[in-house]
């Protein structure tokens, strides 16, 4: 029997309740929001569950959304269940006040850079971590450059005096 | 270990380690990688690695480019095989847009994929001879990537940071050239590879040195993100051509070899199976490729005209043509909302593209999965415990390439 969405959905449903929300499939992938105190947890019920069996971390990353008052920094988790080949998304928001989000170190080693990545990016605080500092940038940056508070050039800027080319 | 073999210089007491910087920048490493080692006497006991040297926030960058801006930041990735990571991004955006491609730009675009995933292997299986003190077999297979690069060339113009391809298709047709080149590839490659694998495959000295290093289980490999030629040397025949079918894979016949211990030397074999794999595939998409009779073997792109450029002549006659072009080349076309992930079988594993797309010129968010970065956590653990040399060679059979480790 192959694993459906509406499968994945109806068990994490009858195990989570609402606190997970915002079910979707945007391009035919499982898509849904977790509360952010239960990501560890929905993420070991998805590793355990028998049927379920999503046991591989493909891919975690963070986006800002600086409009989104008291939510602003999203952490993505893409998972993917080998055996029935089906890929889920799931999310988890933040406040960029007090960005904590518990590390999926645990469960999966992969995670180790990603969040370092993710943390050297976007200042996402995985609590837990065994080893959380800047991954690609400089140790001394005291910004997270992927925030959208930094515009990539921006053409009415004028503290570059550049004669040749007007600016 | 043995403690009688550690000679400690007189009066220190405390420390009974070396530490050993091997890179950022040893010859050793082919790449910018720095591994901080702490060395009993030839032993590795730790091992820190640091990456980043060339990071180039080609994530930020992305966020103010137009669709077509992002597929050269895309060749910068895994730099051997640049045409895959091309062709992930146009499917990537062929998926958001709804792009449907005709079968013979699939064909093409598997040849093109293939050529490249050959020329990615023949690096690094060559680089781990290399490393192990054989040389030769280096120099015979480099005459076919300089072959590889020649149809690249005839195809897009550009060899190593290829750029080819655009959404929907290829830019031209093949030319009859390519095709040429492409027939004296198929012809003569395979003698080479033959030669090449029995320099090395059943070598006694390659194959004791090879054998048992840098093992890693299947569990492991998992637990680590492992993908592609390094996961399939466990044992685990994860590959996305056969998973998530893209670009017309599905229509040809070919295996996935599988290694079992996951060392070097397996995934020396994995790899050398695979180009006889891409071989076979190539053949049977030319194949395909040559049954387009008459006009139809005139398509090259999808009719996609609001990211497909007009061709010039119609750009300087016609109105529609003008207007598309003005707006493809100054990024103003609106893309649809949405989030999409779409990946992959890149030279070194899963090469996953995260885009969303909040209804503006450029994507809202860009994410790339980079194989190399994942899978380069594992290294401290491959090498615990092993001789310097071989934290060497492992480093070579795992195909690390700096410009997909640090994006």
């Amino acid at each position: 029997m192959a694993l459906t969405n509406d499968i994945i959905q109806q068990k994490l449903t009858n195990k989570f309740g609402d606190q997970l929300s915002q079910w979707q499939q945007p391009y035919g992938m499982l898509t849904f929001v977790a509360e952010k105190d239960i990501n560890i947890r929905v993420l070991q019920f998805l590793y355990d569950d028998e049927e379920l069996k999503f046991q591989f971390l493909t891919d975690l990353q963070a986006v800002h959304y600086p409009d989104n008052t008291g939510a602003e920094l999203c952490v993505v988790y893409h998972l993917h269940n080998l055996k029935d080949n089906v890929r889920i998304r799931f999310k988890v928001f933040t406040d960029i006040g007090k960005p904590d989000v518990f590390t999926a170190t645990a469960l999966y080693e992969s995670a180790n850079f990603m969040e370092r990545e993710t943390y050297d990016f976007y200042g996402v605080n995985f609590v837990g971590h065994p080893n959380l500092k800047r991954i690609l940038n400089v140790d001394e940056m005291d910004y997270f450059p992927l925030r959208k508070e930094f515009p990539l050039e921006d053409q009415t800027r004028i503290d570059k005096d550049d004669e040749m080319f007007g600016r | 270990m043995n403690n009688e073999h550690i000679i400690l210089p007189e009066g220190s007491l405390e420390k009974q380690t070396t530490t050993l910087n091997l890179g950022p920048t040893h010859p050793a490493t082919h790449g910018v990688f720095q591994n901080i080692l702490e060395m009993d006497g030839e032993r590795i006991l730790k091992a820190t690695s640091t990456v980043g040297y060339i990071h180039r926030a080609f994530e930020k960058i992305a966020e103010r480019r137009a669709l077509y801006q992002i597929t050269p930041l895309t060749d910068r990735l895994n730099y051997c095989s640049s045409p895959l990571n091309n062709m992930g991004w146009h499917i990537t955006c062929e998926k958001l847009l709804g792009v449907q491609t005709p079968k013979r730009v699939d064909y093409l675009r598997i040849i093109i994929m293939e050529l490249a995933r050959i020329s990615d292997h023949l690096i690094c299986n060559s680089i781990v001879g290399v490393d192990t003190g054989a040389f030769t077999g280096f120099l015979y297979v480099m005459q076919y990537r300089e072959l590889i690069y020649e149809i690249y060339e005839e195809v897009c113009g550009s060899r190593l940071t290829t750029n080819i391809g655009r959404i929907g298709g290829f830019e031209r047709n093949f030319t009859p050239k390519a095709f040429e080149k492409l027939e004296k590839f198929l012809k003569e490659y395979p003698e080479t590879l033959k030669e090449f694998d029995n320099l090395l495959r059943r070598n006694r000295i390659f194959m004791d040195r090879t054998t048992g290093v840098g093992p890693i289980s299947a569990e492991r490999a998992l637990n680590y993100g492992f993908t592609g030629p390094n996961l399939r040397a466990t044992g685990v025949d994860y590959d996305v051509r056969i998973h998530t079918p893209y670009s017309s894979y599905e229509d040809l016949n070919f295996t996935v070899p599988v290694g079992t211990t996951g060392d070097c030397y397996d995934r020396f074999l994995v790899r050398q199976d695979e180009m006889w794999q891409s071989i076979e595939i190539i053949k049977q998409a030319y194949q395909k490729v040559q049954e387009f009779k008459g006009t139809d073997a005139d398509i090259y792109h999808a009719d996609v005209p609001a990211y497909y450029l007009p061709e010039k002549k119609d750009v300087y006659t016609k109105m529609e043509a003008l207007i598309y072009h003005f707006k493809i080349i100054m990024g103003e076309t609106e893309m649809p909302v949405g989030e999409v992930y779409s990946s992959v079988e890149g030279g070194n594993g899963e090469l996953g593209y995260y885009l969303i797309s909040d209804g503006g010129r450029t994507p809202y968010r860009l994410h790339f999965r980079r194989p190399c970065f994942i899978y380069y956590q594992a290294y401290p653990e491959l090498i615990k415990g092993s001789m310097l040399s071989d934290a060497v060679i492992t480093m070579s059979s795992l195909n690390l390439i700096a410009g997909e480790l640090d994006a």
